[in-house]
């Protein structure tokens, strides 16, 4: 009887509705916080610990920062075969990143809890990122001056930070060098190139024309050669100084300081400069490019690729779908035909998105961009500019697969503008395109956004057609510099998405790795939370001007 | 108590121009065997009526009557519904609106029309009222402000919004959004006004106020009212027309109609018989 009550009245219903929310509000923030944690500890400079290990006989010292650990139970370690103390009802197992990949081929390793005898934080261990073949953890040992020592011990650590500090400034200016002044160059000697076979392919290789080419290309050569010297004070300058260390085993090891990144001794660290490096950490993985085969260095190319894609379709499917969609709703004759063309609209929402992706690639890349390239472009090939996958292929793409939302959407908020307002206008004697520019569009310009909103979310996501139609693991440049024409269409580019799998699943190093795909994961979130907060505040600031639509 | 005086003298002079049968009058629309169908249903059948400059002629009858669809007919509002179909002509100063050479755009700018439910636009109290010159394709500020400035006084609220020009229409109540709506119109100064049930929606002292704002504006313009609230349309109107089920019954001087009505049905309805 208390049951049927209690039914009647309605309120398992309500907490059953409560509790959906909840699940979904729960999975959310759980999907984010575990990203956050995982993605965001990776910076953290955790302590180089020192065990003192023995396995069987043989006594060894492992060195490293403590990465994870795994607990399994007695039983099961005895089955799959490892050797457990008599008492023990559970094997301990720590994951350590030992580095020193040069030395001893890999960088990661299991140790066992029983076999340790002892561990220790001490002061002096340093651990040295480096630009190739990952950290090193060791004790230094001396600084080194074009082979000579100039410092050992304890005295060492000043000089290398400021020897560091150093080299690290020449290797900007040589990045510099390297990408900007000598990239225009080549840049520029591609462009003289591709304008000889233009003009030989029209028959106008003038004598003229060679003697004004040729001297443009000896400045160029000239200016080239001016950089390379600069370039070889440099790489003297920053090869002159390296440091000495020394890994657990004693093996001593010369690195030159041109492959240092950062060195610290995070055991001697404090809380506040602990959070400073994780700072600095973190600067530069969303500021600069990756390096050892994407599991080291930033992802940055992959935020301004992503970004940029994603507004290049914006700028795309607004006008097209805003058009499509002010034919259908206010032009078109309603009717049987407009009703099979919005089905038709709807479906293509569903379609799957590597069919889109096989679409861009068949038709864009291959049809549209070949033509494009025969037309426009005879003089640079057998090399297709178009005609191969790239930036503007991706956003066409992704435009034609976002393109259903933002008609879906526009349409609403066509249909919401109250017939009353309409007619005032034409009431005014305005004409119907001018009832439209005037009135109807800004006041269904807040739908239009709502609809770009969805399709900045659905494809700054979408990575399986981006495969097909431009993006790539590893783009030497941005679509966008300091090059005429500036924004290069044709170039691939690098996406979040695409670099999440590439570096969980494409990696050879997976320990390396994974906190990463966290990171780029999390970063990835932040980005699209990001593009939808700016199209959302442009929604809130229309629709605060346009309000009428609730008085009505 | 001058406009009350004029009002009386007008009211006294149509009295005598309706006595005087004879007397030609100036025809500023004349409707001439109008049949408007909407797909199969017919909601208008052979409207004949010729309605006098500056003067206010009012549209009586119960809901469904046809009414409000002759007088959408008048700046071709039904134009904008797809399956209606007009036969017979509207002639506007003697051209039909209808002849295929018309610009509607044009003749929506000489005959204005105000709705049932105010319907400023999400704009500035300013933008509302300068939107029609601005479709025109004025834009110098000085005549904007001066139009603007014009038409709110004509419509009766300049003083209420004189300071606050800038602010969103929707924030005004809705007796001011309805003259807003009237300023709108009459910002681009056309020759006829239609009104459509433009007290309906209102409270009684708006009403009076839109009724009282009638009076001013028929120094100027053509106005036919549609109403069905018989007391407004004799008070404000010199002129009634009574429609039932799409036909128009009888037409004549206001006084005529209300107080000796030719036809039994007419009479039924102002007596409250039916309606």
């Amino acid at each position: 009887m208390m049951i049927k009550e209690w039914f009647k009245s309605g309120s398992p219903w309500v907490w059953l509705n409560a509790a959906a929310v909840s699940t979904s509000i729960i999975l959310v923030v759980g999907l984010l916080l575990l990203v956050a944690v995982r993605g965001l500890g990776h910076f953290w400079p955790a302590d180089v610990i020192e065990y003192n290990y023995i396995e069987g006989d043989k006594k060894s010292v492992v060195v490293g920062e403590l990465v994870d650990t795994s607990v399994m139970s007695a039983k099961m370690a005895k089955e799959s075969g490892y050797k457990l103390k008599d008492n023990a009802d559970t094997l301990v197992q720590h994951l350590i990143k030992t580095g020193n990949r040069d030395i001893s081929g890999m960088d990661f390793r299991w140790i066992q809890q029983q076999n340790i005898q002892s561990e220790s934080h001490p002061d002096e261990m340093v651990a040295i990122e480096r630009r190739e073949w990952g950290n090193f953890y060791g004790r230094l040992v001396s600084v080194k001056e074009n082979g000579k020592v100039i410092a050992t011990g304890e005295a060492a650590w000043p000089v290398v930070q400021q020897r560091i500090e150093q080299a690290l400034e020449i290797f900007e200016e040589i990045e510099y060098l390297q990408k900007k002044e000598i990239g225009a160059i080549n840049h520029q000697l591609e462009r003289l190139r591709l304008k000889q076979k233009s003009l030989e392919l029209k028959g106008e290789w003038s004598t003229e024309a060679q003697e004004s080419q040729s001297l443009k290309k000896a400045e160029l050569d000239k200016e080239y050669k001016g950089y390379e010297e600069q370039l070889d004070v440099l790489y003297k300058q920053i090869r002159r100084d390296s440091l000495v260390a020394k890994e657990s085993t004693g093996t001593e090891l010369e690195i030159p300081l041109e492959s240092v990144v950062h060195v610290i001794r995070p055991n001697s660290m404090n809380v506040f400069t602990k959070i400073l490096q994780y700072f600095v950490k973190f600067g530069e993985f969303v500021s600069e490019d990756p390096r050892e085969a994407n599991t080291e260095g930033g992802i940055f190319p992959a935020i301004f690729g992503t970004v940029m894609m994603v507004m290049l379709m914006a700028v795309i499917v607004t006008p097209f779908g805003v058009i499509a969609a002010v034919y259908l709703r206010e032009y078109a004759k309603q009717g049987f035909t407009t009703r099979l063309i919005r089905i038709a609209v709807n479906n293509l929402a569903g379609v799957p998105s590597i069919v889109y992706g096989v679409f861009g690639l068949g038709f864009f890349v291959y049809i549209l961009g070949g033509n494009i390239d025969e037309l426009f472009f005879p003089e640079s090939a057998p090399a297709p500019v178009f005609g191969t996958p790239g930036l503007l292929w991706a956003s066409l793409t992704l435009a034609l697969l976002t393109l259903p939302v933002v008609i879906v959407s526009t349409e609403e908020g066509l249909s919401r503008v109250p017939k009353s307002i309409r007619e005032g206008s034409l009431a005014l004697g305005a004409t119907k395109v001018e009832t439209l520019w005037r009135t109807v569009l800004p006041m269904a310009s807040p739908a239009m956004m709502t609809g770009l909103i969805l399709a900045v979310a659905r494809a700054a996501g979408e990575v399986a057609p981006l495969m097909l139609v431009g993006v790539v693991k590893l783009a030497p440049t941005l679509p966008l510099d300091g090059n005429f024409p500036f924004l290069h269409l044709d170039r691939k580019f690098m996406h979040l998405g695409f670099h999440i799998y590439d570096v969980g699943f494409q990696s050879p190093n997976v320990e390396a790795a994974r906190p990463l795909v966290y990171a780029t994961s999390l970063l990835l979130v932040m980005v699209i939370i990001g593009l939808n907060m700016f199209a959302i505040s442009i929604r809130n600031n229309l629709r605060e001007k346009f309000r009428a639509l609730e008085g009505m | 108590m001058t406009e009350q005086k004029t009002h009386a003298i007008d009211m006294s002079s149509i009295a005598n121009a309706s006595q005087s049968n004879n007397e030609v009058t100036d025809t500023c629309i004349k409707i001439d065997n109008l049949n408007l169908h909407y797909g199969e249903k017919q909601a208008l059948f052979n409207v004949n009526m010729e309605m006098p400059r500056k003067k206010v002629t009012a549209y009586i009858g119960p809901s469904g009557c046809g009414k409000s669809t002759l007088l959408r007919s008048i700046n071709r509002m039904n134009d904008l519904v797809d399956s209606a179909r007009i036969d017979g002509k509207i002639l506007l100063d003697g051209e039909d609106i209808y002849d295929k050479a018309v610009n509607v755009a044009d003749l929506r700018r000489r005959v204005g029309m105000v709705f049932q439910k105010p319907n400023p636009f999400p704009k500035s109290i300013y933008e509302n009222v300068a939107y029609g010159l601005r479709i025109q394709g004025v834009n110098d500020r000085r005549t904007l402000d001066e139009t603007v400035e014009k038409s709110l006084r004509g419509a009766a609220l300049w003083d209420e919004v004189k300071d606050r020009l800038q602010d969103n229409a929707l924030g005004m109540s809705g007796g001011q959004q309805q003259r807003l709506v009237i300023a709108r119109a009459i910002a681009i100064e056309p020759e006829v006004m239609l009104l459509d049930e433009p007290a309906s929606a209102l409270d009684p002292i708006s009403t009076l106020k839109i009724e009282e704002l009638i009076h001013e504006l028929k120094e100027k313009y053509t106005i036919v009212i549609v109403t069905h609230n018989m007391q407004q349309a004799a008070r404000v109107s010199d002129y009634t027309a009574f429609m039932y089920m799409g036909e128009l019954i009888e037409f004549g001087a206001t006084n005529d109609l209300f107080t000796n009505p030719t036809k039994k049905q007419t009479e039924d309805y102002i007596t409250g018989r039916y309606g």
